[in-house]
């Protein structure tokens, strides 16, 4: 298009006075932010949408079920006929008993794999395991609960003889092996943006590795540490497939981890795969429970957000 | 008088060290059992399915009988899906990241907007299935089809990409931004010409990445009812469907035996599938992308 102005015998400026002018570009110039404004609405209407949907329904759920009797109810049985009881105190224990399992077991593996990889671990070492890692966290949930079903829980049906086939621990192991990944590569970052110069300052004073990890690393990548496990706790508690395969459908209200259990995401599914007539109290249901996840879930990303910015040492 | 007892010192650092040896010894265990347990999956679901991959199994509908049990519909509503996804969740992902890197000035409602994305990114899953059958099962009135499927687990895998897209477009250094202004490009040409094509190897790997986490994912889909059994395949945006990991979460509830293989034989269809596109991902990475 240049090669025609000059050939018209326009000059440079003319060519610079016509494209200033031109209509369409200022018209892109000026309504591209406000589309691309737009689209970052989408994800405020997400927010919007999913917190409206819970309260509305919910609140639905509420002119059938006093808010009482869901909240410090210890008995949910939601399909027995002529009685059923909405007391959401046994999905919540469920639910519980699978976090702190997962907990238990991710926490110390996961940190000692972070710790590992960010002090001890050569670069080469390092650069293979983290993405084999990201594997194991990019696997389906759908394929842990298989997992944990025909594989994890016979096993421990050998060891614990009065163990059922549905029970808390074996979900609780795979959910914890699930978040491994989480708590190794977050906490590992923490450490890894620890300076260098402030471990060789404590080699330099005769400290080994191992005292160096857990004396300056360590206390100076807390905030991260902590956050991470934060996190995982939020993803285990809304883990659904995992909870949903091995976990069971019997919400108890008691400590056993060998018995049958029901999560708050497991009566959900339960629920959405069988068939709830739209408008029944069962299917309100769902969306207080769901809201109840999602307070749970809301306050630990909040936490895990505050730690993180709270107490982050900057260098 | 001495302050450093030569055999004290000598005495205390052998236990020192070996303290040291013990721990480190500790922390590898603790990583190679990660490791190990992503081994004994694959080879457990592996060496169980293996047996009952054939083409039969890629080409037959779901059976009630295990030996014919195929995956047709639930692999071929899988890739329509996503064909759903992959555009929406990308352009809206691409342009949120845009807007707040490139135009978004430090203010209340952009720090609400950045907030919201990191609050959404730990939302559980099945909370987008109740979004997503409250507002486009129901209230849009689109029924358990692809498209309704396809927009809860767009907005599902939204702030991931969106994430993605921002680290690629922040990592496109300044100076190639202001040279583009200095030749007399407008704020519109320079994100077009400059920004977007440094920084699209980046967002095409997050956002495969992405992609792959919505193809594995389960619970938004039982929420919103999608069938198991189909014996067709979808005909269109608002037709029924089914997808990969519904099919095989129904394989894995029955009780007889038989199914359980059926079960790892369609799960390892949809690991390979997740390999395939992570080769991708990490292909483009590490041919496109570039350093400065």
């Amino acid at each position: 298009m240049a090669s025609q102005g000059f050939r018209n015998g326009q000059s440079v400026q003319d060519l610079i006075a016509k494209s200033r002018n031109r209509k369409g570009k200022k018209i892109t110039e000026k309504t591209m932010p406000i589309l691309l404004f737009i689209a970052a609405l989408i994800s405020v209407l997400t927010t919007i949408g999913i917190v409206f949907t819970l309260i509305f329904e919910t609140f639905e759920f509420f002119q059938r079920v006093s808010i009482t009797d869901y909240l410090f109810g210890t008995s949910w049985l939601p399909f027995s006929g002529n009685n059923p009881t909405f007391g959401v105190l046994p999905l919540i224990l469920g639910t519980l008993k699978v976090t702190v399992i997962a907990i238990i077991v991710a926490v110390p593996i996961g940190l000692a794999a972070a710790i590992y990889l960010s002090e001890y671990a050569s670069d080469k070492a390092r650069r293979t395991i983290k993405p084999i890692l990201e594997v194991l966290a990019g696997v389906p949930t759908i394929v842990y609960g298989f997992f944990a079903l025909t594989f994890v829980t016979p096993i421990l049906q050998q060891l614990i003889p009065s163990l059922k086939i549905f029970n808390a621990l074996s979900p609780g192991i795979v959910v914890g092996i699930m978040i491994i990944p989480m708590i190794a590569s977050l906490s590992e970052d923490a450490m890894s943006s620890v300076p260098n110069s402030i471990r060789e300052g404590a080699l330099a004073l005769g400290a080994t590795k191992f005292e160096v990890a857990l004396k300056v690393v360590l206390p100076a990548a807390l905030s991260g540490i902590i956050s991470s496990a934060v996190l995982a706790i939020s993803r285990a508690l809304g883990e659904t497939m995992i909870v949903s395969l091995a976990g069971g459908a019997s919400p108890t209200f008691d400590f056993s981890v060998t018995g049958s259990i029901q999560t708050m995401t497991a009566y959900i599914v339960q629920v959405s795969s069988g068939d709830a007539g739209y408008g029944t109290t069962i299917y309100y249901s769902i969306y207080a429970v769901g809201f109840t996840l999602f307070v749970f879930t809301l306050i630990m990303n909040l936490l895990a957000h505050y730690i993180s910015k709270r107490f982050r040492e900057e260098y | 008088m001495r302050y450093i007892d030569d055999s004290v010192v000598m005495k205390r650092m052998k236990t020192r060290l070996n303290r040291n040896k013990g721990w480190k010894a500790l922390f590898l265990t603790g990583t190679l059992f990660a490791l190990l347990c992503l081994v004994i999956l694959l080879v457990r679901i592996v060496t169980q399915g293996v047996g009952y991959l054939d083409w039969d199994f890629i080409t037959n509908f779901a059976s009630r009988r295990p030996e014919n049990a195929g995956i047709k519909a639930a692999l071929v509503g899988s890739i329509y899906m996503m064909c759903i996804i992959a555009p929406v969740s990308m352009i809206l992902g691409v342009a949120t990241a845009i807007y707040l890197e490139e135009y978004a000035k430090k203010n209340k409602i952009n720090d609400f907007i950045r907030m919201n994305i990191s609050n959404l990114a730990g939302v559980p899953s099945i909370v987008f299935g109740l979004l997503g059958l409250t507002i486009f099962v129901r209230a849009l009135a689109l029924g358990k089809s692809l498209l309704a499927a396809g927009f809860t687990m767009s907005l599902l895998i939204l702030p991931v990409i969106i994430v993605a897209a921002q680290e690629a477009i922040r990592a496109v250094p300044q100076e190639q931004r202001e040279a583009s202004y200095g030749m007399g490009a407008t704020k519109w040409q320079t994100i077009t010409r400059v920004v977007l094509p440094a920084a699209i190897p980046g967002i095409l790997t997050g956002s495969i990445l992405a992609l792959s986490r919505a193809i594995g994912e389960t619970a938004p889909l039982v929420v919103i009812g999608i069938p198991v059994i189909l014996r067709f395949l979808p005909d269109g945006l608002l037709s029924e469907f089914t997808a990969l990991p519904m099919q095989i979460y129904d394989w894995a509830k029955r009780p007889q035996e038989e199914f359980l293989y059926v079960a790892s034989a369609g799960i390892i269809v949809l690991m390979l599938f997740l390999v395939i596109m992570n080769s991708i991902a990490i292909f483009i990475r590490n041919k496109f992308s570039k350093r400065y």
